[in-house]
C-alpha cells in the first residue's frame, strides 16, 4: 500500500534538502573566500593591538602605561594604517595575576578582534597568555617577563620572545665581567628557588671561562641588613659580588654596599636583573659602579637617543628596555603585514622569521624557530655622579655582548618546534 | 668583632622596638601589634616631610633629618594617643587577646593604604645628614659613621627610658598606677591620662626608631611586618614587662643574628624563634621577666 508517511517525509526530506544545500554553499564559500582570507587583506578591516600589562603594581614603571605609549608611537611613525586600513590600540591591567591576564586576552581574542598581544611583563602572566593566545594563533610579542620557558619548554608556534630572559642576563653579565677581569666571584644569593638557580646559572659561566666562585651566602628572602653579608663578600677577596636576588633586596644591598664603601674600595657590584628605573630610584650616589646586563640604553647612539626624548616628553621617564622592546615589536609586526600583504597570523609569523628587524631598538635581530628574538645585548654600568651630565643621564656601556653569546642556542633548545 | 658591630647595629633597633612594646605592656598589659606599624609610619612621615611636603600639601617647608627625631615620634605619639583613646580604651575590661587583634588590624590597614601609594620595593631616604655621611676607620674595619651616631643615640635613648621609669618620682607613679590604679587614684594622680601618655611614649620610640632606620634601610611598607615578629620574641626573651630585659636582650640578640650570619647564614632569621623557644622551656617568665 501506498504509505504517505514512510515514502514521503517533509521533515526528512526537507532536512536532506537543507544539508545538501548547506553543502553545496559551504564548498562554494570555502572556495570563492578561502584564498583571500589566508593570503590577503585584513580579517576584519583593521589592525588591533592589545597592550597587556602591569598597570598598577610593582612592574607599573618598568613596562605598563609607558609601554601603551611606546606602542601608540610606532603606530603613528608608520603613518597610523598599514594596508590603508586603521592600527589601533586596546590595553588592560593584567594584576600580575595570570588569570586576570588569561581571561583579559580571551575576550580581547573573542570579542574586540586583537590581532596581537604585547608587553606581558610577570612570566607567570606570560605563559598564561602566551599558550591560550596560541590555542586561537594569536601572535604574543612578549617584552617584559624574563623566564625562558617562553621560548623552551613552553614554546609556541605563535608566541615571540622579545627583549631579554633569565638566561641572557647573567650569562651575558658574567661572560662579560670574566673577560674584562673580574675572575673571582662571591655570591649573595635570595635564598630560594629564584636565586638558587640565577647563582647556578652564573657560576656555571664564571668557571667556564676559568674564573673561580670563592664563596657564597644564602641570605633569606627580604633581608633588611645586608651588611654582614657584604663584609664576608668583602674579606673573600673576590673581584666581584654577584647579586642572585631581585627588586628589595637588590636594592637593599647595592644601597648597603655603599654605606660601607665596598665599590670605592675596588670590588665590582654584578646585579642580575636591574632597570635604569631601579637605577634612577636608587640615585647614582647609591647605584654607582653597578654592572648588569640590559638591552636597551637610551642614549647609547643619536637615532635612540631621538626616539627617547620623545617618548619621554610624553611619559616624564626615560624607557626601559622592555618599553622600547614593545616599540620596535609593534613595528615590526606592522612592517610583515605591510610586507605580505595580510594580517594572518601564521603568514605573518612566517614573515616575521624570515626577516631581519632593524629599528632605533635592535639592529640586525632575527625570530628564530621557537620564538626567541635573537638579538646583541649590552654590559651597562652605573656612572659616578660626577660622570652624568643629566638627570637620566645613568649608565655607560661597557661592552657589547654579541647575540649568541648571550641567548641558548637554537641547537641546544628543548623547544619541540625546533626538532621538527 | 667588625660583625658583632654590625649585630649591635641591628640590636639597637630590637632594644628601642622591644623597649616600646615592654612599656606598654608592662604598664598597660596590651599586646601592642601595631608597633611594627608605627615603627614603619615613622619612617614614612620622614620621608614625606623630607621630599613630598610641597608636592602633596602645598607647603613648602622641608623637614630635615635632625628636626624629623623629635617632630616624627610626637606626631607618632599623638596618633597612638589618639586610638589608645579611641579605641584601645573600650578593650581594657576585656582579654589581652581583644587589644592584639584590634592593633593587628590597625596593622593591616596602614600597611594597606602605604603599600597603595607607594609600591612595596622601597624608597630610598634622602635625608641624612652630610655630617653623618662618612666613613669612620676603626682600626678592624670601616664603619660608616651615621651606624655608629645610631647606636650611641638609640642606646642613650634606651637607657634614659629605663631611668626615668625606674628611678624617678614620674616613674614610681607610673608603677604606682599600674600596680593598684583605684589607690594612686585615690591619691589624686590622673591614672587614665597617665596610662594615654605612656601608650603614646611607647609608639613615639617606635616612630624614633624609623627615622633612625630610614637612612639605613629602604622605605617600605614592610618594613614593620619583616621586624615585628622577631620583636615580640625578643620581648618574650627579656621578659614580658621588664624595661631592663627589653633593652639587654635586645642588644645581645642582635648580635646573635650577627654572629648566625657569619657561622650559618640560612638560620640567621630563624636563631632568635630558637632561642625563644629554649627560654621559654626553661624559663617561661624570660630572663629578666618575674613569675607572677
Amino acid at each position: 500500500m501506498f504509505n504517505l508517511k514512510t515514502t514521503f517525509n517533509p521533515k526528512t526530506a526537507f532536512n536532506q534538502r537543507n544539508l545538501l544545500t548547506g553543502i553545496v554553499t559551504a564548498v562554494g564559500l570555502t572556495l570563492a573566500a578561502g584564498p583571500l582570507s589566508a593570503q590577503e587583506g585584513l580579517s576584519d578591516d583593521k589592525v588591533r593591538i592589545g597592550v597587556l600589562s602591569d598597570m598598577s603594581g610593582v612592574y607599573k614603571s618598568l613596562e605598563g602605561p609607558g609601554a601603551v605609549i611606546a606602542a601608540e608611537m610606532a603606530i603613528e611613525d608608520f603613518g597610523g594604517k598599514v594596508l590603508d586600513k586603521p592600527i589601533d590600540i586596546i590595553s588592560a591591567d593584567h594584576q600580575n595575576k595570570p588569570d586576570i591576564g588569561a581571561s583579559t586576552a580571551r575576550e580581547w581574542i573573542d570579542a574586540e578582534q586583537v590581532d596581537m598581544i604585547t608587553a606581558l611583563d610577570n612570566s607567570a602572566v606570560a605563559l598564561a597568555v602566551q599558550g591560550l593566545a596560541s590555542d586561537k594563533k594569536i601572535i604574543t610579542m612578549d617584552t617584559g617577563a624574563g623566564t625562558t620557558a617562553l621560548t623552551e619548554e613552553q614554546c609556541t608556534p605563535y608566541g615571540i620572545h622579545y627583549v631579554y630572559d633569565t638566561h641572557a642576563l647573567p650569562v651575558g653579565t658574567a661572560t662579560a665581567m670574566v673577560k674584562n677581569g673580574g675572575e673571582k666571584w662571591f655570591f649573595i644569593t635570595a635564598d630560594y628557588a629564584f636565586g638558587h638557580s640565577l647563582q647556578q646559572n652564573t657560576s656555571d659561566v664564571v668557571k667556564e671561562l676559568g674564573g673561580e666562585v670563592v664563596g657564597n651566602v644564602n641570605a633569606p628572602l627580604g633581608t633588611n641588613d645586608f651588611s654582614s653579608y657584604l663584609l664576608q663578600a668583602q674579606s673573600s677577596g673576590a673581584d666581584v659580588i654577584g647579586l642572585a636576588n631581585a627588586g628589595q633586596d637588590t636594592v637593599n644591598a647595592i644601597k648597603q654596599a655603599n654605606q660601607f664603601r665596598i665599590v670605592q674600595s675596588g670590588q665590582k657590584l654584578a646585579g642580575m636583573l636591574v632597570f635604569i628605573t631601579d637605577v634612577q630610584s636608587m640615585g647614582l650616589d647609591i647605584a654607582q659602579g653597578l654592572q648588569f646586563t640590559t638591552a636597551f640604553v637610551w642614549n647609547q647612539d643619536d637615532e635612540k637617543e631621538k626616539w627617547s626624548r620623545r617618548f619621554f616628553d610624553r611619559h616624564g621617564a626615560m624607557p626601559t628596555m622592555v618599553q622600547a622592546g614593545v616599540y620596535s615589536a609593534v613595528t615590526n609586526y606592522l612592517k610583515a603585514i605591510d610586507a605580505i600583504g595580510t594580517d594572518d597570523s601564521d603568514a605573518v609569523r612566517k614573515q616575521l622569521g624570515e626577516m631581519k628587524l632593524n629599528d632605533m631598538f635592535v639592529k640586525d635581530g632575527e625570530i628564530l624557530a621557537n620564538g626567541l628574538m635573537l638579538h646583541d645585548m649590552y654590559l651597562v654600568e652605573a656612572k659616578k655622579p660626577g660622570e652624568s651630565s643629566e638627570e637620566w643621564d645613568l649608565l655607560r656601556v661597557v661592552s657589547k655582548i654579541p647575540a649568541e653569546d648571550a641567548y641558548i642556542p637554537l641547537s641546544e633548545s628543548k623547544c619541540e618546534l625546533v626538532n621538527k | 668583632m667588625a660583625q658583632a658591630l654590625l649585630g649591635l647595629n641591628v640590636g639597637v633597633f630590637y632594644a628601642m622596638l622591644s623597649l616600646g612594646l615592654a612599656v606598654i605592656f608592662g604598664l598597660l598589659n596590651i599586646i601592642n601589634f601595631a608597633h611594627g606599624a608605627m615603627y614603619m609610619l615613622g619612617a614614612f612621615v620622614a620621608l614625606i616631610g623630607y621630599t613630598m611636603l610641597d608636592d602633596w600639601f602645598g607647603i613648602s617647608l622641608q623637614i630635615g633629618f635632625w628636626a624629623s627625631l623629635i617632630v616624627v615620634p610626637a606626631f607618632v605619639g599623638l596618633l597612638g594617643i589618639v586610638i589608645e583613646r579611641t579605641m584601645l580604651k573600650r578593650l581594657y575590661e576585656l582579654d589581652h587577646i581583644y587589644g592584639l587583634l584590634l592593633t593587628f588590624g590597625i596593622t593591616l590597614i596602614l600597611q594597606g593604604l602605604f603599600s597603595n601609594y607607594f609600591n612595596v620595593s622601597g624608597t630610598p631616604y634622602p635625608g641624612q645628614p652630610e655630617i653623618l655621611a662618612g666613613v669612620l676607620n676603626l682600626g678592624f674595619m670601616y664603619f660608616p659613621t651615621y651606624r655608629l651616631f645610631a647606636i650611641v643615640f638609640s642606646l642613650v635613648v634606651c637607657f634614659a627610658t629605663w631611668y626615668v621609669i625606674e628611678h624617678t618620682r614620674l616613674g614610681s607613679r607610673l608603677r604606682a598606677g599600674v600596680e593598684n590604679s583605684p589607690l594612686t587614684q585615690a591619691f589624686g594622680l590622673n591614672v587614665p591620662l597617665m596610662i594615654t601618655l605612656t601608650f603614646g611614649f611607647g609608639c613615639a620610640l617606635a616612630g624614633l626608631a624609623g627615622v633612625l632606620a630610614a637612612p639605613i634601610y629602604s622605605v617600605s611598607p614592610l618594613m614593620g611586618a619583616d621586624l615585628i615578629i622577631v620583636v615580640f620574641a625578643v620581648v618574650v626573651i627579656g621578659g614580658m614587662g621588664s624595661i631592663m630585659g627589653a633593652i639587654l636582650s635586645g642588644l645581645a640578640l642582635g648580635m646573635v643574628e650577627g654572629l648566625t650570619k657569619v657561622i650559618y647564614p640560612p638560620a640567621a632569621s630563624t636563631v632568635i624563634f630558637f632561642l625563644m623557644v629554649l627560654v621559654l622551656l626553661f624559663r617561661p617568665a624570660g630572663l629578666f621577666g618575674k613569675e607572677k
